[in-house]
């Protein structure tokens, strides 16, 4: 069964041209020990669904006008506060883009990390301190001794998310959600920043929502991914299915942009337009006015995610073969 | 940590120095003249000259400014034209009340201060937020006097709880002390919300939610420590600035302070008093400013004192 469910989540915010839905109708569901790839473009509403999840959002301006999220069968948006803040950090863990600044200045890693854990546990400082300096070899750090008692300005940027990784699990969570985890990194970080969450999300049996725009770590990490477009999900499929066949045109669009070795290209194909704006969505599909294989369907309508009894689900009303 | 101290002292010299010339000239340029106040309206010329050469007012003003310097070199500050009195004891014997009042203004501003600027980021927007607000503007723009006279009022005169003047006891302290944290709390007050609301949009913020973290430890554990150096700054300068007295408050509750003396001097032009005041002040502003600069490293790890 399905740790994490989401069902039908609709995420609204109040602009001062009225109040928009960034997050439409998305649903999907995390097991245990799997990875899901959330992909799409800056302003595709993948993180305002990863905040929205944990009840992060400011309301006002964001408004959760609808749906489920259901954690091990409770649905988490018809808890109080208190009880949310018990679930943030002990059954659900996040991590962040920016380990830089996700770190408070002014503590030093081992007393963010006891803190994280005594938030959630009844055990004595010096028992957290020893839990804490077991957490940060977890997540492959050494000197630890030494370590719990630096400043996050004294470590480096893959140091850091390390830290926060091993924050976002010091509580053994259900599901941990990773927004962009390593965009701020260097390449050879990265790397090894996701060998980790895959290692441990192995070991540990968490559901990891991987929220990305890179494809290249979805291809390697991830079981399943969704892909979703101006806030709604168009695609989502297992990975191998998803990359061998696409069925959404943008999916198709973001796979064909991603260079190649030993392809011989003159130019990258890219998608062209933009993002529409929430908002200045028209009626039928967000994705219509960018693409070739548009129809007058396209334009009326939105295509509904389907078919529902496929592991490969599209929303389109002109798929590719 | 020693070369940032060395530096700081030889800057604290140059500006002390600095004052006491701008000080100095100033006194020189204002057309009044202390040896005709101290000899008095009706006395004759030659008594008004014999003062003056008495005081060494005849002399090129440079000539003045170096023997004045030479002689605050050596500890010495000069007599009280009027008092004959050594400026350094009457300064010295002012310190105590100065000192306590300085202490319980600024224990009273930020007893104010911190919780309603707090209060009010955290409800920022909201009607507990303008409440603080409108009142902090009131605070900070009330006439000293008025909320002196009004404190005195209702607890001296009505309730009968506390003196109505006078030195001594904490209990004469309490009144003057919480017109100054009145007052001084607004700023504060101000300060403090728009740093926290500076903070509570940071990253870690968010990740302390992530945590699990309430609403107030998220304010007061991983809110505040970021949030607090614009406070210590201001706490140097009103070290700075309460050390150089606060006339109408000390003549409210009657309060034997520095700023008393300084009024005082300032009215009989008594030179050496005045000067003296002004350099105090002047020490204690540099003091204070030091002061805030050596705490900040050990509230946020990542400031370093360099010289």
């Amino acid at each position: 069964m399905s740790r994490l469910s989401v069902e039908e989540l609709t995420v609204g915010f109040n602009t001062d041209h009225g109040p928009v839905d960034v997050v439409e109708g998305v649903s999907f569901a995390l097991d245990s020990g799997a990875m899901l790839g959330l992909v799409g473009e800056s302003g595709c509403g993948k993180s305002v669904t990863a905040m929205a999840v944990m009840r992060l959002l400011a309301t006002p301006p964001a408004r959760i006008a609808g749906g489920r999220v259901l954690l091990d069968g409770v649905d988490l948006l018809r808890l109080s506060e208190a009880q949310m803040r018990r679930v943030r950090g002990d059954r659900i863990g996040m991590i962040f883009q920016e380990p830089m600044t996700s770190l408070n200045p002014t503590y030093t890693v081992g007393s963010q990390l006891v803190e994280a854990i005594r938030l959630h546990r009844p055990v004595g400082r010096r028992e957290a301190w020893a839990q804490a300096g077991a957490l940060l070899e977890q997540v492959g750090i050494g000197a630890v001794r030494r370590r719990l008692g630096q400043y996050p300005h004294e470590l480096s940027g893959g140091l850091r998310q390390r830290v926060m990784i091993a924050m976002a699990i010091a509580c053994s969570p259900a599901v941990v959600i990773a927004d962009e985890p390593t965009t701020a990194l260097d390449v050879t970080i990265q790397a090894q920043i996701m060998e980790l969450l895959d290692a441990l999300r192995r070991e540990k049996g968490m559901g990891l929502l991987l929220i990305t725009h890179d494809l290249g770590l979805v291809a390697r990490y991830c079981d399943s991914v969704i892909v979703m477009y101006a806030g709604r999900i168009v695609e989502r499929a297992p990975v191998k299915t998803l990359f061998a066949a696409p069925r959404h045109p943008y999916t198709h669009g973001l796979l064909a942009s991603i260079p190649r070795l030993g392809r011989q290209q003159e130019r990258l194909p890219s998608i062209r337009g933009m993002v529409p704006s929430p908002g200045l969505r028209g009626a039928g599909c967000a994705f219509a006015d960018r693409c070739d294989r548009a129809v007058a369907a396209c334009r009326a309508e939105v295509p509904p995610l389907g078919p529902a009894d496929s592991d490969h689900g599209f929303a389109c009303w002109n798929p590719l073969p | 940590m020693a070369a940032f101290l060395a530096r700081r002292l030889g800057q604290a010299v140059l500006i002390v120095a600095g004052i006491t010339l701008i000080t100095f000239l100033l006194m020189y340029l204002i057309p009044a003249d202390p040896a005709r106040m101290i000899a008095g309206r009706n006395a004759p010329q030659s008594t008004v000259e014999s003062i003056r050469q008495q005081l060494g007012l005849d002399r090129p003003i440079v000539e003045q400014y170096l023997i004045y310097l030479s002689n605050l070199l050596q500890g010495d500050l000069g007599r009280s034209y009027m008092q004959r009195t050594e400026v350094g004891e009457l300064l010295w014997s002012r310190l105590p009340a100065t000192l306590e009042l300085m202490a319980g203004g600024i224990f009273f501003e930020l007893l104010i201060g911190i919780p309603a600027g707090l209060a009010a980021a955290a409800y920022r927007g909201r009607l507990p937020d303008r409440v603080i607000m409108v009142a902090a503007f009131v605070g900070v723009s009330a006439p000293q006097f008025l909320v002196g006279i009004l404190l005195l009022y209702v607890f001296a005169v009505e309730l009968d709880w506390l003196p109505l003047r006078g030195y001594g006891g904490l209990d004469n302290l309490l009144l003057p002390a919480l017109t100054l944290g009145i007052l001084g709390g607004g700023w504060y007050a101000r300060m403090m919300r728009s740093s926290m609301v500076d903070v509570l949009r940071r990253d870690y913020i968010r990740t302390a939610r992530a945590k699990g973290a309430g609403a107030g430890r998220i304010l007061v554990v991983h809110g505040l420590r970021n949030a607090i150096l614009p406070i210590v700054a201001m706490i140097g300068l009103d070290i700075g600035i309460f050390m150089s007295g606060v006339v109408v408050v000390e003549s409210v509750f009657g309060w034997p302070g520095i700023g008393q003396l300084a009024w005082q001097a300032i009215q009989r032009l008594d030179i050496p008093i005045i000067m003296g005041v002004t350099l105090i002040a002047a020490l204690a502003i540099v003091l204070g400013n030091l002061l805030a600069d050596m705490v900040a490293p050990l509230i946020d790890p990542r400031i370093r004192l360099r010289a």
